[in-house]
């Protein structure tokens, strides 16, 4: 049997003792004195979280695949265990062999959101890991960071060895085999590093050297070795379809926020919107086969027994084989009572037509995301979606018996105005009086229209990685505008508003387009009690101005400075197929309020078609 | 066809809640292809009813799930398939074919239990605790505050308490259980503790369930019955 990191006591003391054991179904166990290479693999947020992550499951399962490597999981330990790990000198541990975090070769974490940022100096100190990346010794595991955060890993730069720029199926392999050999030469750490660094894809922060100008913006950005790029490629997998993907993903004893098998149709977005770094980074998009993706579904249900089976994609309408894909879920799965789900798809008739079949229309909403008001602003950050559209799909779905409506937008956005902030009022009202066209008896009693606003925050690599952000009360000032304008709709008394808090957009902000000067900061946060950021619990604005303050970094020059359109940016080093010639177009086109065409209806040159796969090579009608 | 599933909870099972517990047999099931029946409507469940919860941090032996099945399958077959896609800390130990009617429920049925009490390494009192435990089941009324959630009252435990011994260490104990009179091991063991001037610790004791019983005696006499007796091995 095995033997827990933790005593019974403290098991039975903390939250969710689940949380901690392993021997969950699918846990891969190994014998260690027969693995190589140990890697730990860390989502540094807590376990529901964190095992809900796709990415992560795909990387185990590959990882695993190989005999010389054993991977296992780490999570953040939630606050109760926090403390009594650090009361008691209790290193965080990995859940499937219950060994240190330090005894590994490997630590990676990923980097899903900006919020994270301090709980992974959590799990680096309590795995007794020193925090710089400097400071550490040839006895500490090679901590790597990856996912969409890796694409400004500046702000972090201090505390990692390397980062993976791309996708994880490409180049882990010659990374891990490299390690190997290093290890069997008795080579130090700095040559692993310095030899890591010309695997395309792979970026070690150590290697290059950064100079400011003047005016705090980036004047030079080289490597300090010879043999180390000066740009990094990012890694991307051409062919998703015979790509492993984990048939027998690991079943946690507690639910977690996806209990579910998640069938991940596609990779990329074929749409375009300016705000959307996923959109951008994950180019060109690229579709799995409909016979894998069948495979996938039945093997994936019978190893895991999970009676939920749902679809993962960008824009799951873009698939060529949508009808393909459900159709078949519906006639294989239904009658076993497996629940599907269907997120992120455009409501037309085609799609009503299968959620009448797959849900409760009376219990469901129907979710819309035209992200802006007004059409002018609609143009101006790309989306498609006209109000003809949205009015005729809510149409068509409340004649359908739903009486239910999501709709998403943000504010802030480039060029927007009183104006369009009153639009998502109006148009929200326009969906209302479509609900109450249709005769009293024939309807579903009153509508219920939820309106929700995000503050908009610019992230690298789209097209409004140039734009400024606003101070924090000016973002609260346009949630009054919506607010307000709401309360002056005839139909008021149908739609409800919920908004974000507008400070968090603020970190947010910085955090995505940061250099390396804010490493600092959130070690200073840290240190002050900065933990678990994206926990509204224990969020606290006043630490992180006091945590700037003391680190004499200047928040406004990371949120609302005007930047310049040849400035160079922290993240200009990542090279992502698509160009800043590209992103400067859009930004540039953004402002003439004109709509630039999908991928499948004209390609416009973003300089993804050079990865030679995806959308990029089909035939166009 | 109505059937009781008994399986054992032991290691890191112990941190699994009751709930949790019927999640993890939700998903076996599927897993090992067993043909369950679901409840109608518009979103079904599986048939399945437990005897009786087990707390947080105590193993055991004896556990029971009564579920229903529509293509018939033999114990040895369903008992080697639900141990096949199971995990280290639940084993399933039998599979029986139960009379149909909401009488014959497990979770109706439960009227007593035994139980071990250890306590855990290092929490042992210094003093001899273990001579006195013949004279406290000796006595006529044992009154102990017990808490509900609204208040506390007092009760006199003894009537529940069917029989207590110890032997090097290990107390033994069958106790009241279920709907009508639930009597949980721990509180005798504090109220024993009581006597001889012990506060007990938290986290003091190792609690074993070691079996569940329907009580199938007739006019006021005890008739203790384990509940898989009450079933027939599939063939």
């Amino acid at each position: 049997m095995r033997k827990l990191a933790l005593s019974d006591e403290i098991l039975l003391k903390v939250e969710k003792p689940a949380r901690y054991i392993g021997g969950e179904v699918n846990s891969v166990m190994k014998e260690k004195e027969k693995i190589a290479i140990r890697f730990a693999m860390c989502f540094p947020d807590v376990y529901e979280i964190g095992m809900s992550h796709l990415g992560i499951q795909i990387l185990y399962d590959m990882f695993n695949r190989r005999e010389d490597v054993w991977c296992e999981r780490v999570y953040s330990p939630w606050v109760d265990l926090d403390k009594v790990m650090r009361e008691e000198h209790i290193p965080l541990f990995a859940l499937e062999s219950q060994d240190p975090v330090k005894e590994f070769d490997f630590l990676g974490i990923t980097l899903q959101y900006e919020m994270c940022y301090t709980n992974i100096l959590q799990v680096l100190d309590l795995s007794g890991i020193p925090l710089m990346a400097a400071e550490r010794g040839e006895d500490c595991p090679i901590v790597i960071g990856g996912g969409p955060c890796a694409y400004n890993p500046e702000p972090l730069a201090d505390f990692f060895d390397m980062f993976y720029i791309g996708e994880g199926e490409t180049v882990y392999d010659p990374l891990l085999d490299l390690y190997k050999e290093c290890k069997a030469a008795g080579a130090s750490r700095a040559e692993f590093l310095k030899r890591a660094a010309q695997i395309p894809g792979i970026y070690v922060p150590s290697l290059y050297e950064v100079s400011y100008k003047e005016d705090g913006t980036i004047a030079s950005f080289v490597p300090t070795e010879e043999g180390v790029p000066a740009v990094v490629q990012k890694q991307v997998e051409m062919d998703v379809t015979h790509a492993p993907y984990p048939e027998s993903p690991v079943v946690p004893f507690i639910k977690v926020t996806q209990d579910r098998v998640v069938l991940e149709i596609q990779r990329g977005c074929i749409r375009g919107c300016r705000f959307c770094q996923a959109g951008m980074l994950y180019r060109p998009t690229r579709e799995r086969s409909l016979d894998v993706l069948k495979t996938h579904a039945y093997r994936m249900l019978k190893n895991t027994g999970h009676e939920e089976i749902s679809l993962s994609s960008l824009s799951s309408s873009d698939y060529s084989d949508l009808e393909g894909i459900v159709t078949f879920l519906i006639d294989e799965f239904r009658e076993q009572n497996i629940n599907i789900s269907l997120p992120s798809l455009r409501i037309d008739a085609f799609s009503l037509d299968v959620m009448s079949k797959v849900q409760d229309v009376r219990k469901s909403s129907l979710t819309f995301a035209p992200e802006a008001g007004s059409q002018r602003l609609r143009d101006v950050i790309n989306k498609g979606l006209t109000k003809a559209v949205i009015l005729d799909g809510a149409d068509q779905a409340f004649h359908g018996g739903w009486n239910k409506v999501k709709l998403y937008f943000m504010l802030g956005l480039p060029t927007e105005t009183e104006e369009d902030r009153k639009a998502i009022a109006h148009l929200a009202n326009d969906i209302a009086v479509k609900y109450y066209e249709i005769p009293k008896d024939k309807r579903n009693g009153k509508c219920q229209i939820t309106v929700s606003t995000s503050f908009f925050v610019p992230k690298p690599f789209t097209p409004f990685q140039w734009a400024s952000m606003h101070y924090p009360g000016d973002y609260l000032g346009f949630a009054k505008t919506v607010n307000h304008e709401i309360k002056e709709m005839l139909n008021q008394k149908s739609i409800r508003y919920n908004w974000h808090q507008a400070d968090v957009t603020l970190l947010e902000g910085v955090f995505a387009r940061g250099d390396r000067r804010i490493s600092r900061v959130i070690l200073e946060a840290y240190r002050m009690g900065a933990l678990y950021d994206a926990w509204t619990e224990y969020w606290n604005y006043d630490r992180w101005l006091q945590a700037f303050d003391r680190c004499g970094v200047d928040m406004d020059f990371y949120t609302v400075r005007e930047r310049d359109l040849d400035e160079i940016f922290p993240w200009d080093f990542i090279d992502i197929g698509v160009t800043k010639a590209f992103l400067k177009r859009e930004w540039e086109t953004a402002h003439k309020e004109t709509v630039t065409p999908n991928c499948r209806m004209k390609c416009s040159g973003c300089g993804a078609a050079r990865y030679k796969g995806g959308v990029c090579v089909e035939a166009r009608n | 066809m109505k059937v009781r599933v008994k399986f054992s909870k032991y290691g890191i099972m112990k941190f699994i809640g009751h709930l949790d517990v019927m999640r993890y047999f939700q998903k076996a099931i599927r897993r090992a292809g067993i043909d369950i029946v679901y409840t109608e409507g518009l979103s079904p469940h599986m048939v399945m009813s437990f005897a009786s919860p087990l707390g947080v941090g105590l193993t055991s032996d004896a556990e029971y799930m009564d579920i229903e099945i529509k293509t018939p399958v033999t114990s040895a077959e369903a008992i080697a398939a639900l141990n096949r896609v199971g995990v280290e800390g639940i084993q399933v130990t039998g599979f029986y074919q139960i009379p149909e009617g909401k009488a014959n429920k497990a979770m109706t049925l439960v009227a007593a239990a035994d139980y071990t009490l250890r306590f855990r390494k290092g929490y042992e009192p210094k003093l001899d605790w273990q001579s006195g435990i013949s004279h406290f089941f000796a006595q006529k009324s044992i009154t102990v505050m017990k808490k509900t959630k609204k208040s506390e009252k007092e009760v006199d435990i003894r009537p529940m308490i069917y029989e207590m011994s110890v032997n090097a260490g290990t107390v033994f104990m069958k106790l009241s259980s279920g709907s009508v009179a639930n009597l949980k091991p721990e509180l005798v063991m504090d109220a024993y503790l009581a006597t001889l001037g012990i506060e007990p610790e938290p986290f003091a004791y190792e609690i074993h369930r070691c079996e569940v019983y329907a009580d199938m005696g007739t006019e006021g006499r005890r008739n203790l019955v384990p509940l898989d007796r009450l079933g027939e091995e599939i063939l």
